[in-house]
């Protein structure tokens, strides 16, 4: 009974716009308009990946409203926002893993360098290949350390003879930071690792196969405060050879790891800018009120 | 009143029982404030005196059962003159069924000895009165339990407790049972398969390769002496076992890989269970089928490329059961690739593998213990299979590798060996349960051996 009377004020409440029960700066910001465009600075000179009014679909649910972003060579860019505001749908689509999701459509137009990333005659594999991901789950698989190095370049005809086989997985597992760790023990099972290790060698699974640029969809949500700081010490790392996107719930990873970031607010972006800026001057009045835990 | 009547009343009984029990838990809340103030829900104690109600009747009831006829029989036998009781087990027998049939008019009273339709005239007596006796002690028992678990609630009884450690009894016992049966059974064939290893070497039995169960009726019968070398039959039960898993396995995978991987949400939902009808098809139809149809289908094919075909051979019988046991393989299989993490795939898919690569390197060795368990759960299926082999393999005992002659198979024998009036004693119906031993022995190492895998596949994700 306690709890009906409750709810009943609480109903009350919400008609009787005198007393409100909701928190006041909360519903400021339910109340703030979205910016016409995105505000900050989307665009880059000489993008490696341009991406122009992206609306991604699920059914009839759109989950990405007229998203447009350029990526920078070189760049590490993190996409920021609240749970449920498409910043892991975004990423997906940008190396097509969404083509999984049967009920998933994408619109717009996405390029790599210049080539049109949902031209009907584009190979998905070729694509993938220069575009790697890493997921937020680590998720070697049940093979060998080795093999699971060596599942893309085997795939990709990437070396004629084992040495150069040998050679790729060593390099990359080196780039990820894991060689010391693995290299009395490639041919132990993958899973046997640990998370941060594991979420390594999925890194350096991902680049054996030389992507151009790398998608990290949340990389360290699962992994421990130690493993997280060698990830962003890789991350950095990587970025002198490789483009980052990553998306990540830390506001402090994206503060540490990222040169520019992208606040996305209900499938909308609103703000694009140099990562300082966003976090020490944000522009729009959501990023602010996001970055400073108002909501989120 | 009948038993079946009895059950009926009980239930009603337990349903009043557990009614006054909610009804008086309420009504000793309803003084302190609420439900909230019992030791328990009202649930518990209505559940506690209806068990308090059922169990003790139940208990009642089913020890009477067990002892009533006995003790009816003893006393009835115990009434006749010292004369007419006889002195044998079997005479006794035949005597206690005569009295029955008077008593039950079956025989008129006066077509036998006064002494006889007397006691045939007490049976029917206390016949009546044992069953008036078990109404009332039923209900009494009954009653008194309910009102025992009626009278005892209170606001500080921890019926909550009660009903736990009731339950948890009730569902040991069922438990119990069913490894009670198996125990049973493996009991009864190991007893009898023991008799028969006392007469035909086991050596004999094991390695032998002549089979032809015979026993001599008399002592100068011509070919009295059997042999019984159970080589042949394990052969081929294991040729027509391997035929069935050549055309099950494959197949039975790759529509499980269809059906986890490709087909969508919507086909899946509708094939899977149409697939799965295969396994509920009864087998004795799989014989006919097999035997009307694929057997003579086959030997006219061998006969048009010149082969010799028998037109009861274990090609046929394998094909058929190998159709049978495809939902074993498929179903198991399309689980354990389901179940596959969709994180592996999407690992494998991001780094550009096709779809059908993903399935090959990854999804398909992920599952591959899990598909192993499926194929041997099909294996022991396909050895146990008794009613296809009847009808479409034959009974001649050849020991022979080739798939277009006759064999016979294990359980084939065992039908053979049982069916019709046998003599229980000898070697010919005892090698039955020997038979029996060792296809029990085959499946069951090959069911271990099985959930062995699932269970070790099992702890590599969790």
């Amino acid at each position: 009974m306690d709890t009906a009377r409750e709810l009943d004020n609480r109903n009350r409440a919400d008609d009787d716009a005198a007393k409100p029960l909701i928190d006041v700066e909360e519903r400021s910001m339910q109340d703030t308009p979205y910016p016409e465009k995105t505000v900050g600075k989307p665009f880059v000179d000489a993008p490696k990946m341009k991406l122009r009014h992206v609306n991604v679909f699920y059914a009839d649910n759109q989950a990405i409203h007229d998203v447009s972003l350029d990526i920078g060579k070189n760049e590490v860019i993190s996409l920021i926002g609240p749970s449920g505001c498409g910043k892991s749908t975004f990423l997906r689509s940008l190396n097509r893993m969404n083509d999984t999701i049967d009920i998933c459509r994408v619109k717009g137009e996405l390029h790599l360098d210049d080539q049109d990333l949902y031209d009907p005659k584009l190979d998905v594999v070729e694509l993938r290949a220069r575009v790697g991901m890493v997921f937020q789950k680590p998720n070697p698989f049940p093979k060998s350390i080795y093999d699971n190095v060596a599942y893309g370049p085997r795939l990709h005809g990437l070396a004629d003879k084992k040495y150069d086989l040998d050679e790729i997985v060593e390099n990359s597992l080196r780039s990820a930071g894991l060689w010391n760790e693995v290299k009395d023990r490639l041919h132990s099972s993958g899973t046997g690792l640990s998370g941060g290790q594991q979420q390594r060698l999925c890194i350096a699974r991902t680049i054996a196969v030389s992507p151009e640029v790398v998608l990290m969809d949340e990389p360290c949500s699962a992994l421990d405060p130690i493993a997280t700081a060698k990830i962003e010490e890789l991350i950095d790392e990587l970025s002198e050879s490789y483009t980052i996107a990553i998306v990540t719930h830390s506001m402090q990873q994206a503060a540490r790891v990222s040169h520019r970031t992208a606040y996305f607010h209900l499938g909308r972006l609103i703000e694009v800018n140099d990562t300082e800026t966003v976090f020490t001057k944000p522009e729009h009045e959501l990023t602010e009120a996001y970055i400073t835990g108002r909501f989120g | 009143m009948q038993t079946g009547n009895l059950l009926l009343l009980l239930v009603a009984m337990v349903a009043a029982a557990y009614y006054i029990g909610w009804q008086k838990s309420l009504a000793q809340a309803r003084p302190l404030g609420g439900i909230r103030h019992l030791e328990s829900l009202p649930f518990y104690y209505a559940m506690r005196a209806a068990l308090w109600c059922a169990i003790p009747a139940l208990v009642v009831l089913g020890a009477w059962l067990i002892f009533d006829d006995a003790i009816i029989q003893n006393t009835v036998m115990l009434s006749l003159p010292e004369d007419v009781r006889p002195a044998t087990e079997g005479g006794r027998g035949l005597l206690l069924s005569q009295i029955q049939n008077v008593a039950s008019g079956a025989l008129a009273a006066d077509s036998v000895r006064p002494e006889i339709a007397g006691a045939a005239e007490l049976l029917r007596g206390l016949r009546g009165t044992n069953t008036m006796a078990l109404t009332v002690v039923f209900i009494v028992v009954a009653m008194l339990g309910g009102a025992w678990g009626w009278l005892k609630i209170a606001p500080q009884l921890r019926a909550r407790q009660q009903v736990e450690k009731i339950l948890r009894v009730l569902f040991m016992l069922c438990a119990l049972v069913a490894i009670m049966t198996t125990v049973g059974i493996v009991m009864s064939v190991l007893f009898e398969s023991i008799r028969f290893f006392g007469q035909v070497s086991p050596v004999d039995f094991l390695f032998g390769t002549q089979w032809s169960p015979q026993t001599a009726l008399r002592a100068d019968q011509v070919a009295s002496e059997g042999a019984f070398g159970a080589i042949p039959l394990f052969m081929g039960t294991l040729l027509i076992s391997a035929i069935a898993l050549l055309v099950a396995v494959p197949v039975g995978l790759m529509s499980a890989i269809y059906l986890a991987e490709y087909a969508h949400a919507k086909v899946r939902a509708v094939a899977k269970p149409l697939l799965e009808i295969l396994a509920g098809v009864p087998t004795v139809v799989y014989g006919f089928f097999a035997a009307l149809t694929v057997a003579p289908f086959i030997r006219d094919v061998g006969e048009s490329i010149g082969l010799d075909v028998a037109s009861e051979s274990a090609l046929a019988a394998g094909l058929v059961m190998g159709v049978m046991i495809i939902p074993f393989v498929s179903s198991i299989s399309d689980d354990v690739i389901t179940a596959v993490p969709q994180v592996m795939r999407d690992g494998s898919l991001g780094l550009g593998a096709t779809k059908s690569e993903t399935i090959r390197k990854v999804v398909f060795p992920a599952a591959l213990p899990g598909i192993m368990g499926g194929i041997l759960l099909a294996a022991s299926r396909a050895i146990g299979e008794t009613m296809i082999v009847v009808m479409a393999a034959g009974l001649a005992a050849n020991l022979t590798v080739n798939p277009l002659e006759a064999v016979t198979t294990v359980t084939v024998q065992i039908v053979t060996l049982l069916t019709g009036d046998q003599e229980f004693d000898s070697a010919k119906t005892l090698a039955a349960f020997a038979l029996g031993l060792m296809l029990f022995i085959t499946t069951l190492v090959l069911n271990v051996v099985a959930l062995h895998i699932v269970k070790k596949y099992r702890e590599q994700y969790e």
